[in-house]
């Protein structure tokens, strides 16, 4: 075995998404270079059109799973991989493509195609991890590059990645930032939010729309309730649960809650 | 290469999925067509019943490389309904935040994803070994263009600054003012990193009548707004798009193809804008084009990764322009009383001209939608030259034809997952 072939192997597969969760690894700029001397990037489609064969120690997985195809393929790429990492808030949380779940498909395909027949896709959009195993993810619409880094060096060197499951208010605490939702009133998802963008709509004078998914254990319970004492009506408080994680269970529980009322 | 297919089921470096396929029977040139199969994620569909004010953050989800482009022409859409108008130094940090998306974008494309073709490697992973320097200065470069977006708006991919009326936060000069000696700097490395490009590229003898089209600005170079100008002669408002291009759904692909009301093809993208906007160039960029030898009229599609590189020169100009003559506006957004109506805007992403239009009622909720990316667009186009090019170069052996093919179809820096969700209602049939 040569010493190239030694490197572990890293894969990049892509669901249904944007490919911004991909694209941060091509943004770490300062990074790239020593990473792909420390790592062989075995498939990586949207940077080479070298497509190198299974297995792989590590596959990036980004998007989330809309179509019968999908559903299909990800179960190859499980078999496939001795770690499948999950990236970004819709191979996570279903992505904003899973608003979808809560109307009726048919319907949307008509109002997009003149061609329904021609169109293949599910009811709803999953997290890769309703159909697979999944040995780490991470969150954020789009990733934190820095985590992504983070947990790349950490499962080669055999720990656990150090990413806070903190809400992002903690993170507001941390910049000095005055809390917009007591401050200037403006609704923010931060109490309910896993940390990972840095705070970085409170930091821009306006309140989260939680790209990083549900901290752990979330009272959206209060979250809501709190919007309702703001004054936002039933159906504000859903489109607020239903951004860019609706399919995470503890934001789409609580949108269910209010939805219609 | 004898009678029967060529094809890539996978294509590489674009953005989202697709596929080629081009048969040759007799020596011609029977079929050659895309194939879309990224999945729809039906944008306008769950548009509906949005409030407007989201819709900036919404579409920028459509793209992760160029979420700009969406909050652009989504926002100005609405202000439309709205009946404001963005100007003075809102309207040029809007500029600025774009021209750092067309920095990162064009320098992603033209050398990590485009320049592996013409230098025959694999991709940029590939090419590194051989090219570190070019390769590092590429990476700086669009380092530059994203740390310019996130002086603005907090992140490179799906920045929050943006929203309708003009920023949630505007800077302070002093957060600029360094960004200055960097685009300095660029313009040199871009004009040098020219000089080895008009050096080493080879291009192939392939020269097409194309219509360009693009937006038109009476005083500036095309990227944020404007009306809608074609090579042969369209100058029409926005708000006439739809009575002059129309889109079709066919069925190897999920996006729909754009075509003129007549059924012709047309071409969006850096070319077009070079071609119809040339005179309106920096004095920098014209002198990269003069470095590149491409002047006003290229056609030859091939050449895009040239101009790329000139509109990335006079993105730095541009750029270095804005922020000298900055100063900080007192609200970083105009006020404005909701208002039901229908608005439309077109802009410039990196690889075209994109269409929004959308109606929205009296509360401000999203009643409709319609999204028309470069993509799209130029799809039927991409098939056009793929169907040209295997003609004129059949003689080539099959695999190397493919990769050539390849590089044809990465001369339009598709954007897949951005072609996918569009739609409108009333749509042409295809039999």
């Amino acid at each position: 075995m040569t010493a190239k072939s030694a490197r572990p192997r890293i894969a990049v597969f892509k669901y249904s998404s944007c490919d911004g969760c991909q694209l941060s690894l091509l943004e770490l700029e300062d990074e790239l270079l020593a990473l792909v001397g420390a790592v062989e990037v075995a498939y990586f489609p949207e940077a080479s059109r070298d497509y190198g064969k299974a297995p792989f120690d590590i596959s990036l997985v980004e998007g989330s799973v809309t179509s019968p195809h999908e559903a299909e393929t990800i179960k190859q790429v499980r078999a496939d991989s001795k770690i499948l990492v999950s990236i970004g808030a819709c191979a996570t949380g279903g992505g904003i493509q899973a608003l979808k779940n809560f109307a009726d498909v048919k319907e949307f395909t008509k109002i997009v195609y003149a061609h329904p027949e021609f169109i293949h896709t599910l009811d709803k959009a999953t997290p890769i991890s309703a159909h697979v195993k999944v040995d780490a993810e991470l969150r954020g619409c789009p990733i934190s590059k820095f985590q992504l880094l983070e947990l790349v060096s950490a499962t080669l060197n055999g720990r656990r990645p150090n990413i806070s499951s903190a809400s992002v208010c903690m993170e507001c605490k941390k910049k000095g930032n005055t809390c917009v939702m007591v401050g200037k009133g403006m609704p923010c998802m931060g109490p309910v939010v896993q940390a990972g963008c840095g705070a970085l709509c409170p930091s821009f004078n306006r309140g989260c729309y939680s790209c990083f998914g549900p901290k752990e254990v979330p009272n959206t319970a209060a979250m809501a309730g709190h919007f309702k004492y703001m004054g936002l009506d039933e159906a504000d408080i859903v489109r607020w649960f239903r951004t860019y994680n609706s399919a995470a269970d503890d934001f789409a529980k609580e949108s269910e809650l209010h939805e219609g009322r | 290469m004898k009678d029967g297919s060529i094809k890539v089921d996978y294509l590489a470096r674009i953005e989202g999925e697709g596929a080629f396929y081009v048969k040759v029977k007799d020596g011609a040139v029977v079929d050659a067509h895309l194939r879309v199969f990224e999945p729809p994620r039906f944008f306008e569909g769950f548009l509906r019943g949005r409030r407007h004010e989201e819709v900036v953050d919404i579409t920028a989800r459509i793209c992760g490389i160029c979420p700009i482009a969406y909050q652009s022409a989504s926002s100005q859409s609405m202000e439309r309904i709205m009946g404001i108008k963005v100007d003075g130094q809102l309207r040029e940090l809007r500029r600025l935040m774009y021209l750092g998306e067309w920095i990162e974008s064009h320098v992603l494309h033209v050398f990590l994803l485009h320049a592996p073709d013409f230098l025959g490697y694999q991709s940029v992973i590939h090419m590194a070994p051989d090219h570190p320097e070019i390769v590092k200065q590429a990476l700086g470069l669009k380092k530059l263009g994203n740390d310019i977006m996130i002086q603005l708006g907090g992140r490179e991919i799906h920045p929050v600054g943006w929203k309708v009326g003009g920023f949630h936060k505007v800077p302070d000069a002093s957060q600029l003012t360094p960004l200055v000696p960097r685009l300095e700097e660029a313009i040199n490395l871009c004009l040098e990193l020219m000089t080895t490009l008009a050096k080493v590229l080879k291009f192939p003898d392939f020269e097409r009548e194309y219509e360009f089209v693009s937006v038109d600005h009476p005083t500036e170079y095309p990227i944020l707004d404007g009306r809608i100008k074609s090579s042969l002669g369209l100058n029409i408002d926005a708000a006439e798009y739809e009575a002059n291009f129309k889109e079709e759904h066919v069925e190897r692909a999920n996006a729909l193809q754009g075509r003129r009301t007549s059924g012709a093809p047309y071409f969006v993208g850096p070319l077009a804008r070079f071609n119809n906007s040339f005179e309106k160039l920096s004095a920098g960029a014209k002198k990269a084009a003069k470095i590149a030898g491409v002047a006003p009229g290229v056609s030859n599609p091939f050449k895009g990764i040239l101009v790329r590189m000139v509109e990335t020169v006079w993105a730095c100009e541009e750029a270095i322009k804005i922020i000298r003559a900055y100063k900080k506006p007192e609200a970083a957004s105009i006020a404005y009383t909701v208002k039901a109506g229908r608005g439309m805007a077109v802009s410039e992403a990196p690889r075209g001209m994109i269409y929004h239009r959308y109606t929205v009622d009296e509360k401000g909720l999203v009643v409709d939608a319609k999204i028309t990316p470069p993509t799209a667009q130029n799809q039927p186009t991409i098939e056009a030259d793929l169907r040209l090019f295997v003609e004129k170069n059949l003689d080539m052996p099959e695999d190397k034809l493919t990769w050539e093919c390849e590089k044809a179809i990465r001369n339009y820096d598709l954007c897949l997952s951005c072609a996918t969700h569009f739609l409108k209602l009333n749509i042409e049939r295809v039999s």
